[in-house]
C-alpha cells in the first residue's frame, strides 16, 4: 500500500484543488489557506491518536446531535447525520467524523462557513461493531457525541 | 468514470437542503482484486458545496467515506432558481463537478 | 463450515427482527448510486461498437426493434429468430453479435464485475433496461410451449436437491418469514415475496459498490449452496429466472433496488 496516496495530498494536488475552486468562485487566498488537510490525524491508526492530532480530548456536549443507525444492514455503507444546536453550542467551524474500529478512525472533516447551519449527512464505512464519533470545533475547543453502531454480516457467507 | 454528481437542492423553510450523490469507487488501497493484486487507493480527498460564489461547506475525506459517496448539507438562505454546485478532487488528481438550481 | 451455521439460522423464525433495519433505511434515504449505472447503460445502448460500428438501437427485446420501455418486464421470453427462450442478458449478447459483429465468446466471457471492477457493460445495460420497466407490471411471456417448458424446468430445478449439503433453492426459499442471520429470505413460491424479490433486481449491492443482476444473483446462490458453477446464459439460469418471473407475474418492477 502506498502510504503517500493514503490521506496525503501533495502540494501539486493542493494547488490543483485551489485552482479548480478558483475557477468556480473568486475567494480571497486567505480563505483557502485556512483549510488544510489534517494529514497526521487521517494517518492515525487509533482513536486516541487521531483525537490527539486534532487537539485536546473532546468533551461530550448535548449540543452535538449525532444520528447513526443502531444496527447497519451492511458495514460498507452506514448513513450518519451530524447537527449542532447552535443555541447551546454556537460558532462551530469544523466537524470531524471518526469510526473507532476502522484501521484509520478519522473518516471525514467538514469545514463550515460561518453562518451556515451545521447539518451534515454522509455515509461511511464501518469495519466492525463499535463506536462512531462526531467531534465539533467551536472557538478552538472540541466537543463531541458518540454512538455505537452494530455491523452485521449478511446472508450465507457474505 | 467521468466525475459525475447528481444534485438536488430544495428550500426547507429558511434553509436550503442540498443532497448530492457522487460517482466514485472510494477505493481504500487495502483490497486485492480477483488476481490477488492490490487495488490502488483511489478516493475523493476534497469536496466543496457552493451556493452561487459562496462556499457553503468544504470537506476533507479519507477512504472510509463509502463508495459512490452521498453528501447532504443545509445552509441558511438561498432562493429558488439559485445555482448550487458541488466539486471534488481525488488522490489521483481526478476531479468531478455538478450543478443544479434550487427548487 | 459457514453453511452449517446457515442451516442453524434457518431454524429460527424471523420474529423480532421485523423492521430491524427500518432505522438504517430511513437514515439512508432514497439516494441510490444505481442512478449513475442507469445513465451508463443508456450510453452503452447508443454507443457504436464492434466491427460494424452499429449501436444497439435496432435490438429487438421482444416488443419490436429498439423498443426498450416495458421490455424487461416481459422476460424471459421466446424469440423466433433464435428459436429459444432467452433472458435479457443472453438477448443483449445476441444483439451485440448480430448488430455489432462482436464475438460472443468475448462479450460473454466476463459479463459480471469481479472484485476491483467498477461495473461491466452488461450490468449497466441491464440496469438501464430495468429502469425502462420501472413501474411496469411483471408479465413474462408464457404463450409459447417453450416458454412453458422453461417454467416447468425451473420449477423442477428449484426443488432439486444436490451438492455436498443436499441443498435446493427450496431449502432457503420455500418457506415464509425465514432468515439467514439478519437477512430476510423471500419465499419464492409465494407470489407476493416472489414479486418483491424479482421486481427489485437488478440492484445496487452496497457490500459490493456495484449494481448486480438477477442472473448474477443466481450464480451467487449456486456458489453459496456449494453447487457447481452456474454457467452464464445457460438453460438452467434462464429456467430459474422464468420460474421466479412467472411466480412474480402481476407484481410491479421496482428495480434498480438498493440491497446490502
Amino acid at each position: 500500500m502506498n502510504k503517500t496516496e493514503k490521506g496525503r495530498v501533495s502540494r501539486r494536488r493542493l494547488l490543483n484543488w485551489v485552482a479548480l475552486l478558483s475557477t468556480a468562485v473568486a475567494l480571497p487566498a486567505r480563505a483557502w489557506a485556512a483549510v488544510t488537510r489534517p494529514d497526521t490525524a487521517f494517518g492515525a491508526t487509533a482513536l486516541d491518536q487521531a483525537l490527539m492530532a486534532l487537539g485536546e480530548t473532546p468533551t461530550r456536549h448535548e449540543g452535538v446531535i449525532f444520528t447513526t443507525p443502531d444496527i447497519a444492514e451492511n458495514g460498507a455503507v452506514v448513513p450518519i447525520r451530524v447537527e449542532v444546536d447552535q443555541t447551546v453550542l454556537p460558532n462551530v467551524s469544523k466537524v470531524y467524523v471518526l469510526v473507532e474500529m476502522n484501521p484509520n478512525p478519522l473518516a471525514a472533516v467538514f469545514d463550515i462557513a460561518s453562518g451556515t447551519e451545521v447539518y451534515i449527512e454522509t455515509r461511511v464505512k464501518v469495519a466492525q461493531t463499535g463506536d462512531l464519533y462526531a467531534v465539533v470545533e467551536s472557538d478552538g475547543q472540541l466537543f463531541m457525541a458518540s454512538r455505537e453502531t452494530k455491523v452485521t454480516l449478511g446472508g450465507c457467507g457474505g | 468514470m467521468a466525475g459525475r454528481i447528481k444534485i438536488r437542492a430544495q428550500k426547507k423553510g429558511e434553509m436550503t437542503e442540498v443532497k448530492a450523490l457522487m460517482r466514485h469507487p472510494m477505493e481504500t488501497g487495502m483490497r486485492k482484486d480477483q488476481a490477488g493484486e492490490s487495488i490502488p487507493a483511489h478516493f475523493i480527498t476534497d469536496v466543496a458545496v457552493l451556493h452561487g460564489d459562496q462556499t457553503v461547506m468544504q470537506a476533507h475525506w479519507g477512504a472510509a467515506v463509502s463508495a459512490n459517496p452521498f453528501l447532504g448539507v443545509r445552509f441558511q438562505g438561498g432562493q429558488a432558481g439559485d445555482a448550487v454546485r458541488v466539486v471534488w478532487t481525488d488522490n489521483q488528481g481526478g476531479t468531478g463537478e455538478g450543478e443544479t438550481t434550487i427548487r | 463450515m459457514i453453511t452449517r451455521w446457515c442451516l442453524l439460522w434457518l431454524a429460527f423464525p424471523a420474529w423480532a427482527d421485523e423492521g430491524v433495519f427500518d432505522q438504517y433505511r430511513d437514515l439512508m434515504g432514497d439516494d441510490n448510486p444505481a442512478i449513475f449505472v442507469i445513465d451508463e447503460g443508456e450510453e452503452f445502448w447508443y454507443q457504436s461498437q464492434g466491427p460494424s460500428g452499429a449501436t444497439l438501437e435496432a435490438c429487438d427485446l421482444g416488443l419490436g426493434a429498439g423498443v426498450t420501455r416495458g421490455a424487461y418486464a416481459q422476460f424471459p421470453r421466446y424469440f423466433a429468430d433464435t428459436d429459444r427462450v432467452m433472458d435479457i442478458e443472453t438477448r443483449l449478447i445476441h444483439c451485440m453479435e448480430t448488430l455489432q459483429g462482436r464475438d460472443r465468446t468475448v462479450t460473454a466471457a466476463k459479463p459480471y464485475s469481479l472484485r476491483g471492477d467498477f461495473g461491466t457493460e452488461l450490468e449497466a445495460l441491464v440496469t438501464w433496461l430495468a429502469a425502462e420497466s420501472e413501474g411496469v407490471v411483471i408479465a413474462p411471456e408464457q404463450g409459447h410451449p417453450k416458454e412453458r417448458a422453461m417454467y416447468a424446468l425451473g420449477e423442477e430445478i428449484f426443488f432439486y436437491r444436490a451438492g455436498p449439503h443436499d441443498f435446493s433453492c427450496a431449502t432457503c426459499h420455500e418457506q415464509s418469514d425465514k432468515r439467514i442471520r439478519l437477512q430476510q429470505l423471500p419465499n419464492l413460491t409465494d407470489h407476493h415475496d416472489a414479486a418483491d424479490a424479482y421486481g427489485s433486481w437488478p440492484a445496487y449491492r452496497m457490500s459490493q459498490g456495484l449494481v448486480r443482476t438477477m442472473g448474477w444473483r443466481l450464480q451467487d446462490c449456486f456458489r453459496q449452496q456449494r453447487w457447481p458453477g452456474l454457467t452464464f446464459g445457460s438453460e438452467v439460469s434462464i429456467a430459474l429466472q422464468t420460474y421466479m418471473a412467472v411466480n412474480a407475474a402481476g407484481g410491479i418492477m421496482t428495480a434498480p433496488g438498493l440491497k446490502r
